[in-house]
C-alpha cells in the first residue's frame, strides 16, 4: 500500500467514526434538541413536568378570545390530535393568526392550562402572492361543500 | 526548475487517465490560470445580482402571509446555501492536501474561509432582521439556528488556528483537521428542520420534491443563487492568488512574474 492510499484510508475512516459518534451523540440527546413539544407529547407526559417548555403546533381555528383586561389572550394550540389551552399576557407577533402555526414557551398549570411566557409565530415553508393563496382558500372551500353535500 | 506539477503526474500516472490533471496542481501554472478565471465569473457575478435584485424587489410580488419581510429570502437562502457549500470544498481542498500532499490544495482552503464565514454571517444576520417581525424573535435557541452559529465559529476557528501556527506546512495540517471534523456539522444544519421539531421551518426548496414556492420568487432566488455562485468563485481566486504570491515568495517564478511586471512599467 503506497502512502498516500494510506493517508487516504486515515482521512476516510476518521471521517466515518466521527460521523458515527456525531450520530450517536445527537441520538442520545434528542430530547434535549426539540424545541417544542406536541401536544400529544404533553397529554402523553413526554414534556418535562415542573419546568418551562415549549409547546408548537396549530392555533386553533376560532380559538382565540381576549380577556376583559384586554392584555390576555387565550387560545387552543392543536396537532389535530389533542388540544391545549393557552393562556398569554402580552402582545402577539404579527403572524399570529388562528389556523396558522405557534410556538409557546411557558408552564403546564395544575388545571391542564399551559401558561405561556411568550409566543412565537411559526411561518411553513410555502411562499405564494396573496392571489395564489385567495384561490387556495376558494378551492379548499369548494372541496368542503362537495364533501357535506 | 521543475515545476511539482509535472512531478506529481509522473508520480501519479494511474490518476492522469491520459489528462494530466496534476498540472494545475502548482501553484506556478495555476497563477495564471486563475486570473483568466476571474473575469468569466466576475462579469456574471455583477449581471446575475443585478437581474436577481431587480426581480426580488420590483417583480416577485408580496407573499400571502408574510408581506414584505419574506423578500429577506432572496439573500437569506443563497448565503445559507453558499455557507454550507463553501464549508464542505474547504474540506474538500482539506481532504485532497492531506492525501496527495499538495499545498495548492491548503491554499484554496484558506482562500474559502473569509468567504463562506462571511456568506454564514450574511445568513445568521439577515434571519435575525426577518425572525423578529415574522416569529417574533430575534433569536431562538432552535436545532437549525444554533448549528449555523456553530458553522461560523468553525470558520473563525480555522482561520484563526492556521494565522496563529508560524510554520504554513504545520498550519496547513492543523487547520485541515479542524476543517475535516467541521464537516459533520453540514449534514447536521441541512437536515436539522427534519430530525428535530424546530421553530425554523422546512426547505422551500430541495432534489426530492416540488418547490413550494410561486415560480417568480422561486425564479428570483435561483438567479440570486447563481449570482452568489459566481461572486464567491471570483472573489476566491482573487484571494488565492494573493495567498500564492506571499506564500511563495521566495521561489522563482514569483521573481520571474514580478520582474515581468516591472518590465512591462517601464
Amino acid at each position: 500500500m503506497k502512502p498516500r492510499h494510506k493517508r487516504m484510508l486515515l482521512i476516510g475512516g476518521g471521517v466515518a467514526a466521527l460521523a458515527l459518534s456525531a450520530t450517536l451523540v445527537l441520538s442520545a440527546f434528542q430530547k434535549n434538541l426539540v424545541f417544542f413539544f406536541s401536544p400529544s407529547q404533553i397529554v402523553n407526559n413526554e414534556a418535562p413536568q415542573n419546568r418551562t417548555f415549549r409547546i408548537g403546533g396549530l392555533v386553533e381555528a376560532g380559538s382565540v378570545r381576549r380577556e376583559a383586561d384586554g392584555l390576555t389572550t387565550s387560545f387552543v394550540v392543536t396537532d389535530t390530535a389533542n388540544r391545549i389551552p393557552v393562556s398569554y399576557k402580552g402582545a402577539l407577533p404579527d403572524l399570529f393568526k388562528e389556523g396558522k402555526g405557534v410556538v409557546s414557551q411557558g408552564k403546564l398549570g395544575a388545571d391542564g392550562v399551559f401558561v405561556a411566557s411568550e409566543v412565537l409565530a411559526k411561518h411553513d415553508e410555502n411562499y405564494m402572492p396573496p392571489e395564489a393563496a385567495h384561490a387556495l382558500e376558494q378551492a379548499q372551500k369548494a372541496q368542503k361543500t362537495v364533501v357535506q353535500k | 526548475m521543475t515545476s511539482s506539477g509535472k512531478a506529481l503526474s509522473e508520480k501519479l500516472p494511474e490518476f492522469s487517465g491520459g489528462i494530466n490533471w496534476f498540472k494545475y496542481a502548482s501553484p506556478q501554472t495555476f497563477y495564471p490560470l486563475a486570473g483568466r478565471l476571474i473575469p468569466l465569473f466576475g462579469w456574471p457575478a455583477l449581471v446575475l445580482t443585478v437581474v436577481g435584485l431587480y426581480i426580488s424587489f420590483f417583480v416577485a410580488p408580496t407573499d400571502a402571509t408574510q408581506g414584505e419581510s419574506y423578500r429577506i429570502i432572496f439573500i437569506h437562502v443563497p448565503a445559507a446555501w453558499m455557507s454550507m457549500v463553501i464549508y464542505l470544498a474547504m474540506a474538500f481542498w482539506c481532504a485532497v492536501g492531506l492525501i496527495f500532499n499538495t499545498r495548492l490544495s491548503f491554499m484554496m482552503s484558506q482562500a474559502l474561509a473569509p468567504t463562506g464565514a462571511i456568506w454564514t454571517f450574511v445568513a445568521l444576520w439577515t434571519g435575525a432582521l426577518w425572525g423578529k417581525p415574522t416569529w417574533g424573535a430575534w433569536w431562538v435557541w432552535d436545532a437549525r439556528l444554533t448549528s449555523e452559529l456553530i458553522l461560523l465559529f468553525l470558520y473563525l476557528g480555522y482561520m484563526a488556528l492556521v494565522a496563529a501556527i508560524d510554520d504554513p506546512r504545520r498550519a496547513d495540517r492543523a487547520g485541515a483537521v479542524v476543517a475535516l471534523v467541521g464537516a459533520i456539522n453540514v449534514p447536521i444544519i441541512y437536515f436539522s428542520v427534519t430530525w428535530w421539531n424546530t421553530l425554523h421551518q422546512g426547505a422551500s426548496v430541495s432534489v426530492t420534491s416540488a418547490p413550494k414556492m410561486a415560480s417568480i420568487m422561486l425564479t428570483g432566488m435561483l438567479i440570486m443563487a447563481l449570482a452568489a455562485w459566481a461572486y464567491s468563485v471570483s472573489v476566491v481566486l482573487v484571494r488565492v492568488r494573493a495567498i500564492m504570491l506571499e506564500r511563495e515568495r521566495n521561489s522563482d517564478w514569483v521573481a520571474d512574474r514580478v520582474a515581468q511586471l516591472v518590465e512591462s512599467h517601464r
